[in-house]
C-alpha cells in the first residue's frame, strides 16, 4: 500500500490508547476480515416467510406456465395428427348403389395429386366404427350406415382438395369431403384461450409475488433506517444501499424461486411416471386424449427454469426499485 | 496546514432557522462560517441544538430558511452524487456510536472504504493499522455489543479516521469515557488537527474545552453567537 494511502496517524502523540500497538507489518496482515456478510442484517428482514410466499407463488406459476406448455404440446399433436388426413364419407341414398358410389369416389381420391394412401372401409368395419355406442350382438344389417374412405395427405405435395371435392361432387350428391378444418381450428381456439388464461394467470402469480417483495422490501427499510441512515454518513450513494438491499433479495429470490420450481417439477415429472403406469386405463386416455402423453421434456423443464429465474430476477429489480423510491421519498 | 493565507469558508451558514413541523423555530438566523484547517467547539446547555445544527453540518437535515453552501456550493443545489462527495470528505463520531451491531470492530471500521467500492485488500492493512493504532487491534473481529464503552468510542472514532475526512465532527465524544480516555481523545482531534483536519467538537463539558483554546460556537435559545480564542491555539498540557 503506498504511504499516501494511508490515513495519517498523529505519529508525535506520545500517549497512545491502552494497547495500542505499533504498525502492522505486511506479513502479520491476516487473510480477508470481512464477513462477506451483507450490510443489511438478515434478521430484520423475514426471509423464511418471504422465501415461502415467493416458493409458493414460484410453484403455481410453474404449473401454470407447465399446463399452458402441455396444452400447446397436445395442440401441435392433434394438428399434426389430424391435418395429415382428410376423409370421405359416402350416405346411402334411395335409387344409389352405395357400393358403386363408394368405389367411384375412392377412385376420384386416388386421381388426386396430393393423396398418397386411400383407404376405404368395408361395411363390416363401418359397423365396427358404430359397435362403442352401439354395442355388441346387434343386427345391424338393415341399418343405413355410412361409408368411410379416410386419405392420408402427402405431407411435401397440398392436396387439390377443390378439385377433389368437384369430382366428388360429380358423382352424386351422396359422397362429400371432409378436410378437418372447422374441427382443427374450433381445437386450436380452445386451446390458445387455454393458453392464454395460463399465461395470465404467471403474469398475476408474479405480479403478486412482486407485491409481496415490495412490501416487505418497504418493511426492511423501515426496520433499517437506522443503517441506512449511518451508510449514507460514511458516504455511501442510493445505489449503494439500493445493491446491498437487492444483493439481499435476490439470494431469498433465487432460494424461493429454487424451491417452488423443484417442487412443480417433481410434481410433472411424478405425473408423467404415473400416466405411464395407468397408461392402459380408460381415463388415462381419456387425459391423453385431452392432454398429450404427459411427458413434460426438456423444454417443459426449461420453462420452469426460467419461471424461477424470472422471479428470482424480479424479486431483486423490484426491491431495488422500492428501495431507491424509499430513499428519495425520506430525503 | 493553512499557510497564512485566509482561506474560503469550507461551510458557511446564512440566516439558517430550523423548525420542525409547525413548532417554534429551535434554530433561528445562524450566520457563521467554519474555515478549513480549524478547529472549533460547539457547545450550549441540552436541548439548546446543537444536535439540529450537527445534522444540518452532516446533511441529514434541511433547514426550513436560509442557506447552507459547502466547498463553495448551495448544499439546496446539489445532486446527489455531490452530497454524495461532500459526506465522503466528512467524518462523524456520534455521541451513540451508531455502529452496526451485525458488523465486526473490523468491518464497522471499514465501512467508509467499504461504500466507496474499493476492493478489501486495498484497505485490510490500512483499517488494521488504524484499529492497532487505538487499540483495538485484538478487538477487530468482535461485534460492537462486546466493546465496552471507551472501544466503542474508539471504533467510532477509527471509522470516522479511515477515510482521511477534510472535515471531522465529533458529537459529545468524551460524554462516555472516564477523564483520563477524554483527555486522550482530545489530544488525538488536536493532533488530526495540525495534521490538516478541520474539526468541530460538540461538547457541554468546560473542563474538556479549558484543556485546548480554540473558537467556540455557543449555542444558545436557537442563537449562536462566537467566542474566538484570545490568543494563539496553545498546545495541550
Amino acid at each position: 500500500m503506498s504511504e499516501n494511502m494511508r490515513v495519517a496517524l498523529p505519529v508525535d502523540t506520545q500517549e497512545r490508547f491502552e494497547g495500542a500497538s505499533d504498525s502492522v507489518s505486511p506479513s502479520a496482515v491476516p487473510g480477508p476480515l470481512r464477513r462477506q456478510g451483507s450490510l443489511v442484517p438478515q434478521r430484520s428482514i423475514a426471509g423464511r416467510s418471504l422465501v415461502m410466499v415467493i416458493a409458493i407463488m414460484t410453484f403455481l406459476a410453474c404449473l401454470a406456465a407447465g399446463s399452458a406448455h402441455l396444452v400447446s404440446r397436445a395442440v401441435a399433436d392433434w394438428t399434426a395428427s389430424i391435418v395429415s388426413e382428410m376423409s370421405i364419407e359416402v350416405r346411402p341414398m334411395p335409387g344409389r348403389d352405395i357400393e358403386a358410389d363408394v368405389a367411384a369416389a375412392a377412385e376420384a381420391a386416388r386421381n388426386t395429386k396430393g393423396i398418397i394412401a386411400v383407404k376405404v372401409f368395408s361395411r363390416a368395419e363401418s359397423e365396427a366404427l358404430l359397435q362403442p355406442w352401439l354395442g355388441t350382438g346387434l343386427d345391424i344389417g338393415d341399418l343405413p350406415i355410412p361409408r368411410m374412405i379416410t386419405l392420408a395427405r402427402d405431407p411435401n405435395a397440398k392436396p387439390d382438395t377443390a378439385d377433389l371435392a368437384r369430382r366428388l361432387a360429380a358423382i352424386g350428391p351422396s359422397a362429400s369431403l371432409d378436410d378437418h378444418r372447422a374441427f382443427v381450428t374450433r381445437l386450436s381456439s380452445m386451446a390458445n384461450a387455454l393458453i392464454v388464461v395460463a399465461v395470465g394467470v404467471v403474469a398475476l402469480v408474479l405480479a403478486a409475488s412482486a407485491l409481496a417483495v415490495g412490501f416487505a422490501t418497504r418493511s426492511a427499510v423501515a426496520l433499517n433506517h437506522e443503517v441506512v441512515e449511518v451508510l449514507h454518513l460514511v458516504g455511501a450513494d442510493d445505489d449503494f444501499v439500493a445493491r446491498e438491499f437487492e444483493r439481499r433479495f435476490l439470494s431469498l429470490g433465487i432460494e424461493g424461486g429454487f424451491l417452488g420450481a423443484a417442487a412443480a417439477a417433481v410434481c410433472y415429472f411424478m405425473a408423467g411416471i404415473l400416466s405411464t403406469k395407468f397408461a392402459s386405463t380408460a381415463a388415462a386416455e381419456q387425459m391423453e386424449a385431452v392432454f398429450g402423453s404427459f411427458q413434460f421434456g426438456a423444454i417443459g423443464y426449461g420453462l420452469i427454469a426460467l419461471v424461477a429465474a424470472v422471479v428470482a430476477y424480479s424479486t431483486a429489480i423490484v426491491s431495488r426499485l422500492t428501495v431507491k423510491r424509499r430513499l428519495r421519498s425520506m430525503a | 496546514m493553512n499557510d497564512g493565507i485566509d482561506p474560503a469558508p469550507m461551510i458557511r451558514f446564512r440566516h439558517v432557522g430550523v423548525r420542525y413541523g409547525v413548532g417554534p423555530e429551535v434554530l433561528r438566523d445562524l450566520t457563521f462560517a467554519i474555515a478549513p484547517y480549524s478547529f472549533q467547539f460547539l457547545t450550549g446547555p441540552s436541548g439548546a441544538g446543537k444536535s439540529t445544527l450537527l445534522k444540518l453540518i452532516m446533511l441529514s437535515l434541511r433547514p426550513t430558511r436560509g442557506t447552507i453552501e459547502m466547498y463553495g456550493s448551495d448544499v439546496a443545489r446539489m445532486t446527489e452524487a455531490q452530497l454524495t462527495m461532500v459526506r465522503r470528505k466528512t467524518g462523524v463520531v456520534f455521541q451513540e456510536f451508531r455502529l452496526l451491531d451485525h458488523l465486526t470492530t473490523f468491518e464497522n471500521v471499514a465501512l467508509p472504504m467499504r461504500v466507496q467500492g474499493r476492493a478489501e485488500a486495498s484497505y485490510r492493512a490500512e483499517v488494521i493499522e488504524l484499529l492497532q493504532w487505538v487499540g483495538l487491534g485484538d478487538r477487530m473481529h468482535v461485534l460492537p455489543p462486546v466493546l465496552s464503552g471507551g472501544e466503542k468510542q474508539r471504533a467510532a472514532i477509527a471509522r470516522a479516521l479511515i477515510a482521511k475526512p477534510e472535515f471531522l465532527i465529533a458529537d459529545e465524544p468524551t460524554g462516555n469515557v472516564d477523564p483520563t480516555l477524554a483527555h486522550r481523545l482530545l489530544r488525538l482531534f488536536v493532533e488530526l488537527h495540525r495534521l490538516g483536519t478541520a474539526i468541530i467538537i460538540a461538547t457541554h463539558d468546560h473542563s474538556l474545552m479549558e484543556q485546548f483554546e480554540a473558537r467556540r460556537l455557543v449555542l444558545g435559545d436557537g442563537r449562536l453567537s462566537i467566542e474566538e480564542p484570545m490568543g494563539l491555539e496553545e498546545p495541550l498540557p
